[in-house]
């Protein structure tokens, strides 16, 4: 029996897939009628990427509790559905690297700037081409910043707060950062020399395909209050920083598959599928795991703060706005593992959390908020295509109950590369976005036209469904102005 | 399939890169898998053959060895700044796993002439296969982009 037609339909974009054959809980989807659909066509019972056979292979592996969950913007991944989410039993359950990915801590980083759109229309050039010539972007681009193994060391343990005393930005840029610029348990030692080396000239670059630098205004604000707590206001530009760990969490990422391919058949885990491979979370490997991930998480955090100084030392001398005006709103990864206190049927528990192409979204009240945002939950970043739009949202009660806390992280593709490469010409990509306002320094054509804002799935209807979800509430909409592509 | 004997094609994937290649042996589906890993990041055919690299690897299984063949290439271009553009591969078959040693000619990555593209962050186990079909070899991998 096809998986799609076990799907039972229990909300207005909520579907169960009961539990059978080998699932240990049942599947939870969020998504709207037009993403299922996508991921049938794409995924039926002939394809090798399934979505929905990704959920039923989280929801298989040891130790998963409530159920293996699927965001709006779910599509294929590896391992996980990418919009995927798995919470373990730490006694019972495992660390799957296919939970995390390769790009650990790939996120986005929202600064806040005093200027109104009206105020850099006219200075889009100037602003675009500094930005351009500022952020190192592309294959084989290298930052400025070089770092010994020393340093290196200490960025894995300490991430954004290291660099931070090296001089690239404030205190307050921690605070508004999730973990606070530095996740706790990283330890440097688990982490190959190779990966090292492999970071030596990267922190402080953006890298390429979908990662990316722009400039935005706040097109819309969608709730006053939330959007108040996070400094914004409709007009108001901002810059969003979406990118990861770099070949550093690459690395770990390749490390780990390796090393926890030998512990599942050391631990006689029986997988779902080869993709999932994994080890319990008590184990010293699933432990080691985690020292890595959280160091990986350390070198995105750090990376992103990098870009952050990097551009606010280029808007300084395109606009001259000062430094200091240029403010954090929020940085949150949406590639992590983290260990989280979840009630589930009534009782806190401890729980290893998977988010896989999906953020945390902590409601009102968590601790893990800063005091600031705390009575309306931390913002959610959600990144669009390069012609669309990005949103702001936040986390609810309903999502930390039946979400363990977690929001979409982006629109997901509608078009795999190929189709949109053969669809879209870089050149015409980019001259209809200008035609809309929209300027785009791209390092590559080719990258543009897989970029293009059609490739993609439209993100008002994501960002509708996750709201009808209960899940999250959209904060604002944000219109790009400037993108700079890897 | 096309009718050569050694090629690769890139799959339709909904984000990932997923890759296709086929040889008389099992050495020439790696050499092309690494030839379509490399097509995907730079302009290969403006890719000198300079220098060469060679690689000695060992796994307990034929597709764990194309892991580790591809994820080497993927560091080497970060560790020494080189891509490569020919590849030759020598694969033995065992009863316990497989191992190969090979040779990688490229030279070191020049923005602008060799036309950098997508970055590739890591190869994954999905759909990961290596068999012989009608006669040829074949490989299947996916990379993370």
């Amino acid at each position: 029996m096809d998986e799609f037609d076990r799907l039972e339909q229990v909300g207005e974009v909520e579907w169960l897939l009961p539990q059978h054959g080998r699932m240990h809980v049942p599947g939870r989807i969020y998504a709207d009628r037009s993403t299922l659909e996508q991921l049938r066509r794409e995924g039926g019972e002939e394809s090798a990427w399934s979505a929905l056979r990704q959920v039923k292979h989280v929801a298989s592996m040891p130790g998963i509790v409530s159920a293996a969950i699927a965001l709006p913007d779910v599509h294929p991944g590896y391992g996980f559905p990418i919009g995927g989410v798995g919470a373990f039993d730490l006694a019972d359950g495992v660390a799957v690297v296919g939970g995390v990915g390769f790009d650990i801590n790939c996120g986005v980083r929202l600064l806040r700037t005093p200027f109104e759109r009206a105020r850099i229309v006219r200075e889009i050039e100037r602003v675009g081409e500094d930005l351009y010539q500022t952020v190192p972007a592309g294959l084989g681009s290298s930052g400025s910043l070089r770092l010994s193994m020393a340093e290196i060391d200490r960025v894995l343990e300490e991430g954004a707060a290291y660099v931070v005393r090296r001089g690239f930005g404030t205190d307050a840029d921690l605070a508004y950062t999730e973990e606070g610029g530095r996740m706790a348990g990283a330890d440097p030692a688990v982490v190959s020399a190779l990966a090292k080396q492999r970071e030596f000239k990267q922190v402080g670059t953006l890298g390429s395909g979908n990662h990316y630098l722009e400039v935005q205004w706040v097109e819309r604000v969608i709730e006053a209050e939330a959007a108040a707590a996070y400094g914004l206001s409709e007009g108001q530009v901002v810059v969003a920083i979406h990118t990861g760990s770099r070949a550093l969490g690459h690395q770990i990422g390749q490390d780990s598959l390796k090393e926890l391919g030998a512990a599942s058949a050391r631990y006689g885990i029986d997988l779902p599928d080869q993709e999932m491979v994994c080890a319990p979370v008590s184990s010293p490997e699933g432990q080691r795991y985690l020292a890595a991930v959280a160091a990986g998480a350390n070198c995105a955090f750090a990376n992103r703060q990098v870009i952050a100084h990097l551009v606010r030392a280029s808007l300084e001398r395109s606009l001259g706005l000062p430094a200091d005006k240029v403010e954090t709103v929020y940085d949150i990864g949406h590639n992590n593992a983290k260990v989280e206190t979840h009630v589930v049927d009534g009782v806190s528990r401890r729980l290893l959390v998977h988010r896989k192409g999906a953020t945390r979204a902590f409601g009102p009240g968590r601790e893990e908020v800063p005091e600031t945002y705390r009575s309306v939950g931390h913002p959610i970043l959600v990144g669009g295509t390069m012609g669309t739009a990005s949103y702001v949202m936040r986390g609810t009660a309903r999502g930390m109950e039946r979400a363990f806390g977690s929001g979409i992280h982006g629109a997901g593709r509608a078009l795999s590369r190929k189709k949109a490469a053969k669809k879209y010409w870089g050149a015409d990509v980019i001259a209809a976005l200008r035609r809309d306002g929209i300027r785009v320094w791209a390092h590559d054509a080719r990258g543009a036209a897989e970029e293009a804002p059609g490739a993609y799935k439209d993100v008002d209807q994501v960002v509708e469904a996750a709201v009808a979800s209960g899940l999250t509430r959209a904060v604002a909409r944000l219109r790009p102005l400037v993108v700079i592509k890897g | 399939m096309t009718g050569a004997d050694a090629g690769f094609v890139y799959v339709d994937h909904p984000a990932d890169l997923a890759v296709r290649a086929w040889g008389r042996t099992t050495g020439e589906a790696f050499a092309e898998a690494a030839r379509g890993l490399f097509a995907a990041m730079i302009d290969v055919e403006r890719v000198a053959p300079a220098e060469a690299m060679r690689v000695r690897l060992s796994a307990d299984s034929v597709e764990l060895l194309l892991v580790d063949w591809l994820a080497a290439l993927v560091a080497e271009k970060d560790l020494s700044g080189r891509v490569f553009s020919q590849f030759s591969v020598d694969v033995r078959l065992h009863v316990h796993g497989a191992e190969l040693t090979a040779s990688a000619w490229g030279e070191s990555l020049d923005r602008v002439r060799h036309a950098p593209r997508l970055e590739v962050k890591g190869i994954t186990r999905l759909g990961l296969s290596v068999r012989e079909e009608e006669g040829r070899w074949v490989a299947r991998y996916v990379a993370d982009v």
